[in-house]
């Protein structure tokens, strides 16, 4: 396999080296790393909307029915000389939700940091099937601008929920959105194609692709998490698609297989949603636990702590992530009975969750922590994710759940996951900015901007926690319109005023981001020791990747190494006889 | 954190809160733990001059200590949760109490059956939002909806059911407290589901017998 491989490469390194046109540059390119990059624009693009909906959406919560400064210009009936109404309301929180999960999260986590280091870390030129790759983002484009559309249509974009339960959204008259929730349909469908290409192209990739000696024990958990991530991609997204274009067919061509008069049944949306949605949930943070591993183990200069159990309780999360789903149901009139059952699941899937916080604290124990910007970040979501985690505890115990269900405790819980993700984003674009641009990011803004962020991040997120407990509602309104809500709407400002400074804090990053991408400090190969392959490509990596094909002889964590004088052992040195047998 | 908590009137709400609270002092027990180990070793373990970070790949009994314990627990939890579970949703207790609440776009409406205690008869009273009860009665509910989904939600009584069209559900409380108390709508509905609010008025014996006699059974035919 080698010698193929070797002869692939220098045929690619040849056949590349003439000059591309702009287009094919940097429009239609065929190069991983490019189409990752285009990811990351399109994500940060994006990150920026759904932040701006997030922060109308708190204004509205802290001081409800006064006119937003600033926004007096837009149109009646959207707004009302700067007066959110509530259909307005429903359609900001239901856009915010959908442009950050399937427009931030997933382009970034998965498209962005999947397409650049997939090909990188496994030692392989590109993807296995570059055209499709090329397709997939181009598709993805295609859907977030039909996404965005859909606020220029008159009624106004999706106001269903990101969750879009029927037969709320399956009749036009319910909402009074036509054409915002058919296209949010549509854009989902060519998502969903995106998607589906990106994994399959991942898959192959992983599968085929590995350079000599990288066997699958020795790929970085960061290979791991989005192996499995486009696995679970392509197991859950068909699902979505068929419920998607059940919807439509409800909404256009008179069919009901939502809608109870004609015979349909409302629960299926939501069986069939969160039989998506639930896999869907670890799609996203899937990809957040690898960076993390591996960021953990480079900067505390120690092998990541129980490798295998790590890999393992991914797998593990994986496939209980399929039997779950019913966990979001239980008050929803689904047999009580299967709400025991689902309970059950839910508790196990906790487990594999909580082994790798132990592990990630294992790693740190005897380590050589160095504290830069994308560790501080690999903490937070460590940090966060503790929260996130132990907050779902309480949802799983179904007695629990009927109180909080639909509550902000509810909120709190996702944003720590979900939200919490932020940080192994940050922590991502920090540490392999250096490999994408070939320039260093200025690491005293990126401290700064770590701290304002994981302040401000608790300061908006961890309050929500009491309003939940006190009752209060998700997806309200106004919630001054509710006696027993009145006494918690002090936390509604705090939070309002604390989601304002996260969301100011980010202008650090992209200061320093733009910055940095003309102005940065040359990189290295190498800036961080590490010793995944992706640091023996130049920064940034040409066409083809690497001058000579490497040769993999162990594992990606062999920090503090007693083999050799340095506290890193890249996976490609040979150091003689005897090692490449070895699997770490 | 708990102290937020709205106050229970019902029977069940003692035992949904105690699990919560069971709940709310592990996982804070954990946090702690974890939070303060990863402080201690982010100082103990920072880099230093002239020290090496330890070469470990890890440790099997550690790995099988932090499976098990969490695994223990959690299965704990479920079986506790397990009854509370059954009494709220499984097994309603009968009752000679019935009504009828249907959810609209964006009203409850509540119907009384009268006094031939069938639904669908001629002498059914029908009120908008406002639900009378006696207090230590079970009160079963027949849960409705006539567009898209609800969700019954009264905070005080720790009582959530969602409302789905198509579907009839039963659900029941008792409360244990003469008083007023807000229902809310907590399944998003439409613009109109903020302010989607109804009052569950929780009346003694005499008060219920009175507000009965006046607005049940003096309807005129």
């Amino acid at each position: 396999m080698s010698d193929t491989v070797a002869a692939d490469v220098a045929h690619a390194l040849s056949g590349h080296h003439e000059e591309a046109g702009f287009w094919r540059t940097y429009v239609f390119s065929l190069d991983h790393k490019m189409i990752g990059r285009q990811f990351l624009f399109l994500g940060l693009l994006m990150l920026m909307i759904g932040g701006m909906l997030a922060m109308m959406v708190r204004w509205e919560l802290a001081w409800p029915e006064t006119a937003v400064p600033g926004f007096s210009w837009i149109p009646e009936p959207y707004m009302y000389g700067g007066v959110i109404p509530p259909q307005t309301y429903n359609a900001l929180f239901t856009m915010h939700a959908t442009i950050m999960i399937f427009f931030v999260v997933m382009p970034i986590m998965v498209g962005c940091f999947g397409n650049f280091l997939i090909p990188l870390m496994i030692g392989t030129r590109d993807m296995a099937f570059p055209k499709l790759n090329m397709l997939s983002f181009w598709v993805g484009a295609v859907a977030g601008v039909v996404m965005l559309s859909s606020f220029f249509v008159p009624g106004g974009p999706a106001a269903a929920g990101w969750t879009g339960y029927a037969p709320l959204s399956a009749r036009p008259q319910y909402t009074g959105v036509d054409w915002g929730q058919n296209l949010w349909i549509i854009s989902l469908l060519i998502l969903g194609a995106s998607s589906l290409m990106g994994s399959i192209n991942y898959i192959t990739t992983i599968v085929n692709m590995r350079a000599p000696g990288m066997t699958y024990f020795r790929m970085p958990l960061t290979v791991w998490s989005l192996f499995i991530t486009a696995i679970l991609l392509l197991l859950a997204l068909p699902v979505l698609t068929a419920a998607l274009a059940m919807l439509l067919f409800d909404r256009s061509f008179g069919t009901n297989f939502f809608i109870p008069e004609g015979g349909g049944e409302p629960l299926l949306w939501q069986h069939m949603f969160w039989f998506f949605g639930h896999p869907e949930v670890y799609i996203l943070v899937l990809p957040a636990m690898g960076v993390t591993s591996d960021l953990l183990s480079t900067f505390s200069r120690k092998p990541i702590f129980g490798y295998h159990a790590m890999a393992f309780s991914m797998i593990a999360i994986a496939f209980l992530s399929w039997i779950v789903w019913g966990h979001h149901m239980f008050v929803s009139g689904m047999n009580p009975l299967l709400g025991t059952a689902f309970m059950m699941t839910t508790m196990v899937i906790a487990i594999p969750s909580a082994i790798k916080v132990f592990n990630w604290l294992g790693t740190l124990w005897g380590g050589s922590i160095r504290f830069t910007a994308p560790m501080l970040f690999a903490l937070g979501f460590v940090s966060n994710f503790l929260i996130g985690g132990l907050s779902g505890i309480f949802m799983a115990s179904t007695p629990v759940d009927i109180y909080i269900h639909d509550s902000y405790y509810i909120v709190a819980h996702f944003h720590y996951v979900v939200a919490g993700i932020i940080f192994a984003l940050f922590a991502a674009v920090y540490y392999w900015f250096p490999k994408m641009f070939g320039r260093m990011m200025n690491q005293p803004l990126a401290k700064i901007h770590f701290f304002l962020t994981y302040i401000f991040f608790n300061l908006t997120f961890f309050p929500m926690h009491f309003l939940g407990v006190g009752g209060h509602m998700r997806r309200i309104y106004n919630p001054t319109q509710y006696e027993f809500l009145l006494p918690l709407q002090h936390w509604n400002v705090f939070i309002t005023v604390s989601a304002f400074c996260l969301g100011a804090a980010q202008i650090f990053f992209l200061v320093n981001f733009f910055w940095s991408l003309f102005s940065g400090k040359k990189a290295e190969r190498n800036p961080w020791q590490a010793n995944t392959l992706e640091w023996t490509a130049a920064s940034p990596p040409p066409h083809g990747n690497f001058e000579v094909q490497p040769v993999v002889y162990r594992g990606p964590y062999e920090y503090s190494s007693p083999e050799v004088k340095e506290d890193w052992l890249p996976q490609n040195r040979d150091l003689g006889t005897g090692t490449a047998a070895r699997s770490h | 954190m708990l102290r937020w908590l709205p106050v229970d009137v019902s029977t069940f709400g003692r035992e949904i809160d105690s699990l919560f609270y069971l709940i709310y002092y592990i996982t804070g027990a954990t946090f702690i733990l974890v939070t303060v180990l990863m402080i201690l070793f982010l100082v103990i373990y920072r880099q230093k001059d002239g020290r090496r970070a330890t070469y470990s790949h890890g440790n099997t009994t550690l790995e099988i200590i932090w499976t098990i314990i969490p695994a223990a627990i959690l299965v704990v939890l479920s079986f506790m949760s397990v009854s509370t579970w059954a009494k709220v949703k499984r097994f309603a207790p009968e009752s000679d109490f019935e009504i009828q609440v249907t959810a609209k776009q964006f009203n409850w409406e509540v119907v009384y059956p009268g006094a031939d205690r069938k639904f669908g008869t001629s002498d059914d009273v029908q009120f908008d939002n406002d639900i009378h009860v006696p207090v230590n009665k079970v009160v079963r509910v027949h849960l409705g909806s006539k567009d898209v989904i609800h969700s019954f939600f009264l905070p005080n009584l720790r009582l959530r059911q969602d409302a789905v069209p198509g579907r009839n559900i039963l659900v029941w409380f008792e409360a244990t407290k003469p008083g007023k108390y807000e229902i809310a709508c907590s399944q998003l509905c439409g613009f109109g589901h903020s302010g989607m609010i109804g009052w569950l008025y929780v009346d003694t014996p005499e008060e219920y017998a009175k507000w009965a006699a006046e607005k049940l059974s003096a309807k005129p035919q």
